[in-house]
């Protein structure tokens, strides 16, 4: 049953991209444990500014756990101490009272810090941009229905596609790659026959500009399956591996 | 050249390396093994291997599969501290289904290669070393090897320190293997979510069977010795 | 004559926007800002009032005014397509797939989105599926059918030429998403898979397991992705659109030739030129603080044109969705829908006894502990031929009148049952949790109590909003949402914007050192100044939370004139206490999380007002109005046709001025009007 709680908050506090950054304690009073990890920061943020002082920036939008936008790394792990969920998602419930709970922003080179948790994730768009896409003009495609494509192969890609590009893979990995994010959409669009035709050069592009925004290399721990929100398969990062090196053979 | 700057193209290396050298331990093994049940078998092995063409070119590439193996652990290991930015985490929290061995592979692979040191200097020197170079390193004939193997594991006390110290490698050794073999098969593309938990336990079987013949080799001279006592 | 200025017109009545984002249409066209042109229009015309051809509705039978159309618009040629730039605002269904369908076209397009990345936009969030008349399941659907139910579910509300447009390009929309990937659900034999969705009778919706919206949105990101790879479009991300720059044409009439945006990151106020500017901005649900919209949706852009002559429509349409998870404390910051699928196989309910409801409220009993004779199945009795699968406007209307009357089941005595426990025993629990397994897991993390053990409690919480010509008139169905945000953005925009721009290949890029842009920048520096120094003792959520309150109270569910008028009191009121006694901290040189939402709340005031506005003057209830004073006697919504067969569009007339009010009569000449009737 929720109860009534009263916990410490230790919070990441930076005030630029090259401001030096340090943990700030407040303590909350009182918080009622249905209330969700970021309606806790909001009741926070709202003590900072009846105090007249600068409120917590942090990411956040739908808080229903699919845009991928809230991104902070509670008591050590990305989006708190819960199994798939995001942050938003993440409720009092699983604190207890006279807790100190340690809240950090994303740390990567490649998510540089903006300010306090909130960090740059253009990298994925980037990624994205680099060969994320099957490379259809609107218009003039064939009937939905002209490619069959057998249920397990259209399931295997939609359990790939539910990434929510929130860098909880990255953010989790000891050697902050960013394997998983690109291996989901590499899998997604290589089991598909609409996306089978680009596989090859995509699985090069995407890896490439990967690799030169600075993301670490893959060494198949899992935590970023393990942290997942979306339960993302550590199996497509094999994938991946299979179409990036078959790509470089082909060569 | 993608093999070393692409990073599937670094872990294709690593690998690929690694595999190779996971072959070579369980030959190893096996020849090992020979001891057990007959120092002979086992001299004749050891002679087989000593000063030949083909033994020396072996030991080149094995050489040279350590080097590529640890240069390349070392170029990972400072690209990947460096990916996380100039701020660590203050709090890590421990992910469930994430091997501990599989976040210290290059903790794991200093304790092997420190071991593998020691082990060069008491074997690999004094047995196929001295053989090629003829130098006399005084311990025993190089013609004899089972009797010097006997000799220093069975030895009061520091052959039983000796034996301590292989169990120890070898389980760091197993460790390294137990994530490094279906790590390196899932690098190679490898597996599927179907595979997924068999390639692991192939990667472990592997590991085990890698590890075993030397582990029974071990313990039956730690048994010997102790008996000596 | 039915051709370039459909968009003018359209645009002028249509301040887009779409409701959480999800129905980007309205908010595409409206884009097109040449909202001048229309209003003059209509100040010349004795009477205010929009005709058809002013409307640029094309000539012809029903099918074939969209061809006709496509036939005579004028187009602009490859070359001259290179040299006009076009400004997109929003990323959702809408807004990313016009930007990447414009790009992929050779215009050179400009797209701002409020997040960290366009991935993100709210579009994101729609669970349910997408309509199309394809007709695979052989059950007989029809582009007629498809245009004659979206028609009736909006109860007569729509424009009839814009709605069997929109099911006319239904079925491309489908071939599209698939050819980019999208993971539709699919058959063992491998082709694509149906359900049936709120109501309907085919099965005609597409879904990708319970996450459609995203997976349409990534695929539409996807697009958009290629082209900012292709540099086709230039993209800022965490970039406010603050203001719409109006510069004349050579014949005086102003166009829409950029934006003000403030960068998020830098607290810079930019300036954007671009020969045409599109928005897709999403839905203002948030004026109720409390719906199942992100958190930054925000009706300023919409609100922002309207200011400069672009008409408002509709503004009191707000659909309000059955099956949310019910509030639960003063902090709460956001309302969860769960999808309408639940309605599929679960049962709604109440207790029939006061005096269990009233011990469910005490937390004395839970559901589970009524016994079956004891429980109101309120829908199915009422609605015997629907039952429970009713849309969501009758749905929700029924919950707040068994919650009114007292059987409200949680501890607000807001809620009510929506159970499983007969599909369970019918179909398994496996099947129920394969099928529902992802909403009862969400369900359990929020409330923390086992939906497969205890009835799940469920809420009607405001969804979207259906102003500015959407297709959907006064209610939206499901799965049409995401129809209709996709059309207008890959094939309805496309062609019209090209119709738009084909007399202006030879205006040549301007400078935004133009006195227009000046001043625009000007204005909204000065609206920042004004906020930053008030520095009074109220915090911008604390405000909004009373709006939204508010909003709940008096222009919710159930309106009535007296509520209304007493509501635009109180909503005068919160603008008086907004601009006198908000606090925000920092400065508006930097990242600014307070003042960014203190702008959007000052326009959540100003669209309450407007809401309120429209529900007091339309009186009769229809779809996502309802007038409490127009019911049948059985508490169903009575329309009146004979004198509200209109969309009601305000035009702005001044600060602090009781916009105006102009009537496009909405003639119904191909469809007949029926009353919506779910008994039978």
């Amino acid at each position: 049953m929720d109860q009534y709680i009263d916990i410490k908050v230790r919070v990441w506090r930076q005030a630029g991209p090259k401001a030096q950054g340090h943990f700030e304690t407040y303590e909350l009073k009182h918080v009622f444990q249905g209330a969700s990890f970021l309606e806790m920061i909001d009741i926070l943020n709202e003590q900072l500014v009846a105090e007249h002082k600068d409120p917590v920036t942090y990411d956040h939008d739908c808080r229903e756990g699919i845009c991928g936008m809230c991104s902070m790394y509670v008591n050590g792990h990305p989006h708190g101490p819960d199994s798939a969920i995001t942050t938003c998602q993440l409720h009092m419930r699983k604190f207890k009272d006279g807790e100190t709970i340690t809240v950090e922003p994303w740390r990567s080179r490649a998510f540089p810090v903006i300010k306090d948790l909130m960090v740059d994730r253009g990298a994925y768009d980037k990624i994205m941009q680099a060969g994320g896409f099957v490379s259809v003009n609107t218009g003039g495609v064939p009937d939905a229905n002209a490619i069959p494509i057998p249920k397990p192969v259209a399931d295997e890609a939609m359990d790939a596609a539910s990434c929510i590009g929130c860098g909880a893979c990255a953010a989790a990995c000891k050697n902050g790659s960013a394997m998983l994010f690109v291996a989901a959409k590499v899998s997604q669009l290589a089991l598909l026959p609409q996306g089978k035709i680009e596989a090859a050069a995509r699985a090069k592009a995407m890896v490439a500009k990967m690799d030169e925004l600075g993301f670490g290399n893959c060494t198949n721990t899992g935590a970023c399956a393990a942290e997942c929100p979306k339960s993302v398969s550590l199996a497509n990062i094999a994938r991946l591996n299979r179409e990036f090196l078959c790509a470089k053979f082909q060569d | 050249m993608w093999l070393k700057d692409s990073s599937i193209g670094r872990k294709f290396v690593m690998s690929i390396s690694g595999l190779a050298l996971v072959l070579f331990l369980i030959f190893h093994g096996c020849m090992n093994l020979a001891v057990v049940f007959s120092e002979d078998a086992y001299n004749m092995i050891c002679h087989l291997l000593g000063a030949n063409w083909y033994a020396l070119i072996g030991t080149i590439g094995l050489a040279f599969l350590v080097l590529v193996h640890f240069c390349y652990a070392i170029y990972l290991t400072i690209q990947n501290r460096a990916a996380r930015g100039n701020d660590r985490y203050a709090v890590t929290g421990k992910k469930e289904g994430v091997d501990w061995a599989s976040e210290n592979m290059l903790v794991l692979g200093f304790c092997v290669l420190g071991f593998l040191v020691l082990h060069l200097y008491n074997f690999w020197f004094k047995m196929q070393f001295a053989e090629i170079t003829g130098i006399e390193t005084g311990a025993f004939d190089p013609q004899n090897g089972a009797a010097y193997v006997k000799a220093l594991f069975t030895e009061p006390v520091w052959g039983q320190i000796y034996c301590a110290l292989y169990l120890i490698w070898l389980a760091a050794l197993w460790l390294h293997l137990n994530h490094g073999v279906w790590s390196a098969l899932h690098t190679l593309g490898w597996n599927n979510l179907v595979w997924m938990k068999r390639i692991k336990v192939i990667g472990c079987i592997i590991a085990s069977l890698a590890i075993a013949p030397f582990a029974i080799v071990v313990l039956y001279y730690l048994g010997m010795g102790i008996a000596m006592l | 004559m039915a051709t370039k200025k459909e968009d003018i017109k359209e645009a002028a009545v249509k301040a887009a926007k779409k409701v959480a984002v999800k129905a980007a249409k309205a908010a595409v066209e409206a884009a097109e800002v040449v909202v001048e042109k229309a209003a003059k229009a209509m100040k010349e015309a004795a009477t205010p009032v929009i005709t058809p051809e002013m409307a640029k509705i094309p000539e012809g039978p029903l099918e074939l005014k969209w061809t006709n159309y496509k036939n005579h618009q004028k187009l602009v040629n490859p070359a001259n397509k290179r040299r006009l730039d076009v400004i997109v605002v929003g990323t959702g269904l809408a807004g990313a797939s016009a930007a990447a369908s414009l790009a992929e076209m050779g215009f050179n397009v400009l797209n701002f989105c409020i997040q960290d990345s366009p991935r993100r936009a709210h579009s994101i969030a729609a669970q349910g599926g997408i309509n199309a008349a394809k007709n695979y399941q052989n059950d007989g659907d029809s582009v007629y059918r498809l245009y004659y139910d979206t028609i009736k579910g909006g109860d007569y509300r729509a424009r009839e030429a814009n709605v069997y447009r929109l099911a006319e390009v239904s079925n491309n929309i489908i071939d599209q998403c698939v050819a980019q990937g999208v993971p539709f659900a699919r058959e063992y034999g491998g082709l694509l898979d149906n359900r049936s969705f709120g109501g309907a009778q085919v099965s005609r919706t597409f879904y990708a397991k319970g996450q459609t919206g995203q997976q349409l949105l990534l695929g539409a990101y996807s697009a958009l992705s290629r082209q900012i790879g292709k540099g086709k479009v230039k993209m800022y991300t965490r970039y406010e659109m603050l203001d719409i720059v109006l510069i004349p044409d050579e014949n005086g009439e102003k166009r829409a030739r950029g934006i003000i945006a403030r960068n998020l990151v830098t607290g810079r106020i930019e300036r954007f030129f671009a020969h045409a500017v599109v928005v897709g901005s999403g839905g203002y649900g948030n004026t109720f603080f409390l719906s199942t919209n992100a958190m930054a949706s925000n009706g300023s852009a919409a609100m922002q044109m309207y200011r400069h002559g672009a008409l408002f429509a509709n503004p009191c349409y707000a659909q309000i969705h059955p099956t949310c998870i019910p509030k639960h404390g003063d902090f709460q910051s956001k309302l969860t829908l769960m999808s309408e699928s639940l309605r599929n196989d679960g049962r709604i309910w109440v207790p029939k006894k006061l005096e269990d409801a009233k011990r469910l409220q005490a937390g004395e009993i839970k559901g589970r502990d009524i016994p079956e004779e004891d429980r109101d199945y309120y829908l199915e009795r009422r609605y015997p031929a629907f039952g429970n699968l009713v849309p969501r406007d009758v749905a929700s209307r029924a919950a707040k009148e068994r919650c009114d009357k007292g059987y409200g089941v949680n501890n607000t005595g807001l809620a009510v049952f929506l159970d499983f426990s007969e599909a369970i025993q019918r179909l398994g629990k496996d099947v129920v949790a394969q099928k529902y397994g992802n909403l009862f897991q969400m369900y359990e993390k929020i409330v923390d109590e086992n939906p497969y053990e205890n009835p799940m409690m469920i809420f009607p919480a405001i969804h979207y909003t259906m102003a500015n010509f959407s297709d959907h008139g006064a209610n939206r169905l499901g799965a049409s949402a995401l129809m209709q945000g996709l059309a207008d953005g890959y094939f309805v925009l496309p062609y019209t914007i090209q119709n738009y721009l084909s007399d202006q290949i030879g205006v040549p890029r301007m400078s935004t050192d133009l006195p227009e842009f000046a001043e625009a920048e000007k204005a909204v520096q000065d609206k920042i100044d004004k906020l930053m120094a008030i520095q009074g003792k109220r915090s911008v959520d604390s405000i909004h939370k009373e709006l939204g309150l508010i909003m709940w109270d008096f222009v919710g569910m159930g309106r009535t004139a007296e509520g209304l008028k007493e509501g635009i009191k109180k909503i005068d009121a919160i603008k008086k206490e907004f601009w006198t006694n908000v606090y925000i901290p920092g400065t508006a040189d930097h990242l600014n999380n307070e003042l960014e939402k203190a702008l959007r709340l000052a326009d959540f005031i100003e669209i309450g007002r407007l809401m309120a506005v429209d529900a007091l003057h339309r009186e009769e209830s229809c779809g996502g109005h309802f007038r409490e004073e127009y019911q049948t006697p059985e508490g169903e919504a009575l329309r009146q046709d004979d004198k509200f067969s209109y969309v009601g569009c305000w035009k702005y007339m001044g600060e602090d001025q009781e916009p105006q009010l102009i009537k496009e009569p909405l003639d119904y000449e191909f469809t007949e009007r029926k009353t919506r009737n779910y008994k039978s």
